[in-house]
């Protein structure tokens, strides 16, 4: 079959064809993965405060509550057992990572304690940064975050002044963003906390 | 049969993408931080490949000339685009571990070489194979790059301990050690290739 000329009709006629084609594709693929995609997402997210919040008998995302620290946005999902709050799972992120963007799940105990947390999204460098989803659980020195409460240990990397948790080596900026996800995480459980007061 | 074989083949050494052409080092520096990594993003690469081979050798009779470079652009964004939608929907850890990479499919060269120097002269089965060959070449290649740089940074290969990790060259994993991985290993390939 001979080649198609190159003249000015052929060229739209041709592309247009192929571009509405690959378009009508793509709708079909984008609406045939929209609800496994949007269920991957909500699965991770349950799992994640399933995993980190302490014992609860209510829906944490019916409840959740939103707020911002530092210009970035902090989502509560409260822990209520018996309709007492037992705790909560606090997603939280930070824009001061090596490499962007950082979010935590972060679950804290009624008293502020840190139960468990789980890294959501990081695009630390590989081997270094990235070890934080393991680091920050090390039972090793001082490098532990869970069981201690942000009220009564500095969560600031020990290289700097007062800080009392052991940094990753050779990734204080990682370490220091993770660390400044996990305060204001507290903050902004502290005041949920104080809203749930309020309305008692 | 010869010709077809030789087709496919060529991909594989004579022109492995990494090795001997040298294409999408973007794709293979980035993502070859271990073997699993590695691997999975040249089963995507090539999945994408041999695609949009097919489709473009199959309507290379109805593309002018002139608007041959968009069209064969529109049509890998479209697989690469269809990918990474499945991807997410069905593969979400995988979508975690190569992450950019996957849309960046797109601009990697060894896609449009393939799609300009081969699928729109030949016939589809020969685009097919091209793109086969091709695609296992470069899978073949990361999967190497990415074996040598995990087992020297991390002291595993496909996660599986050979050493404990405190031995290993933190700088294999980082991008310097994937240059000086690739040097080496395309030395190694040359050699072989001459030898025989």
């Amino acid at each position: 079959m001979k080649k198609l000329a190159s003249t000015l009709p052929n060229m739209i006629l041709s592309l247009g064809c192929i571009t509405v084609i690959a378009g009508a594709l793509l709708g079909w693929m984008y609406s045939i993965t929209k609800d496994p995609i949007a269920k991957q997402a909500q699965a991770q997210q349950q799992a994640a405060i399933a995993e980190v919040a302490p014992v609860f008998d209510n829906n944490p995302e019916a409840d959740k509550w939103e707020t911002e620290i530092d210009g970035n946005p902090f989502v509560v999902y409260p822990a209520f057992e018996k309709g007492k709050l037992a705790g909560a799972a606090v997603k939280g992120r930070s824009m001061n990572g090596f490499a962007g963007e950082i979010v935590v799940m972060c679950g804290f105990e009624a008293d502020g304690t840190v139960k468990d947390y789980r890294v959501l999204q990081q695009a630390e460098t590989p081997g270094l940064g990235t070890k934080m989803e393991l680091w920050f659980r090390d039972p090793a020195g001082a490098r532990s975050v869970i069981g201690k409460n942000p009220d009564k240990t500095s969560f600031y990397v020990s290289k700097d002044s007062g800080g009392e948790i052991d940094g990753i080596t050779a990734a204080t900026i990682s370490s220091r963003a993770f660390l400044e996800t996990m305060r204001n995480a507290f903050e902004a459980y502290r005041q949920y906390e104080k809203t749930q007061a309020e309305k008692k | 049969m010869k010709k077809y074989w030789d087709v496919f083949f060529n991909g594989i050494i004579p022109g492995n993408p990494v090795f001997v052409l040298l294409l999408g080092m973007c794709a293979t520096l980035g993502t070859t931080s271990s073997a699993h990594n590695g691997m999975m993003m040249g089963i995507a690469t090539a999945v994408v490949l041999v695609c949009s081979n097919v489709v473009i050798s199959s309507v290379k009779s109805v593309v002018p000339d002139k608007v041959r470079i968009p069209a064969f652009i529109v049509i890998i964004a479209s697989f690469v685009t269809m990918l990474q939608l499945a991807v997410n929907a069905w593969l979400p850890s995988l979508n975690e571990s190569l992450g950019i990479f996957i849309p960046l499919i797109v601009v990697n060269c060894i896609l449009l070489g393939r799609a300009e120097a081969f699928a729109s002269k030949n016939s589809i089965f020969a685009s097919f194979l091209d793109g086969l060959g091709t695609g296992i070449g470069f899978t073949f290649a990361l999967i190497l790059l990415g074996g040598v740089r995990e087992v020297l940074g991390t002291g595993k290969i496909f996660g599986a301990e050979i050493f404990p990790e405190d031995y290993g060259m933190l700088l294999f994993v980082l991008a310097p050690g994937a240059f000086i991985a690739l040097g080496y290993l395309i030395a190694i390939v040359n050699k072989i290739r001459k030898t025989c």
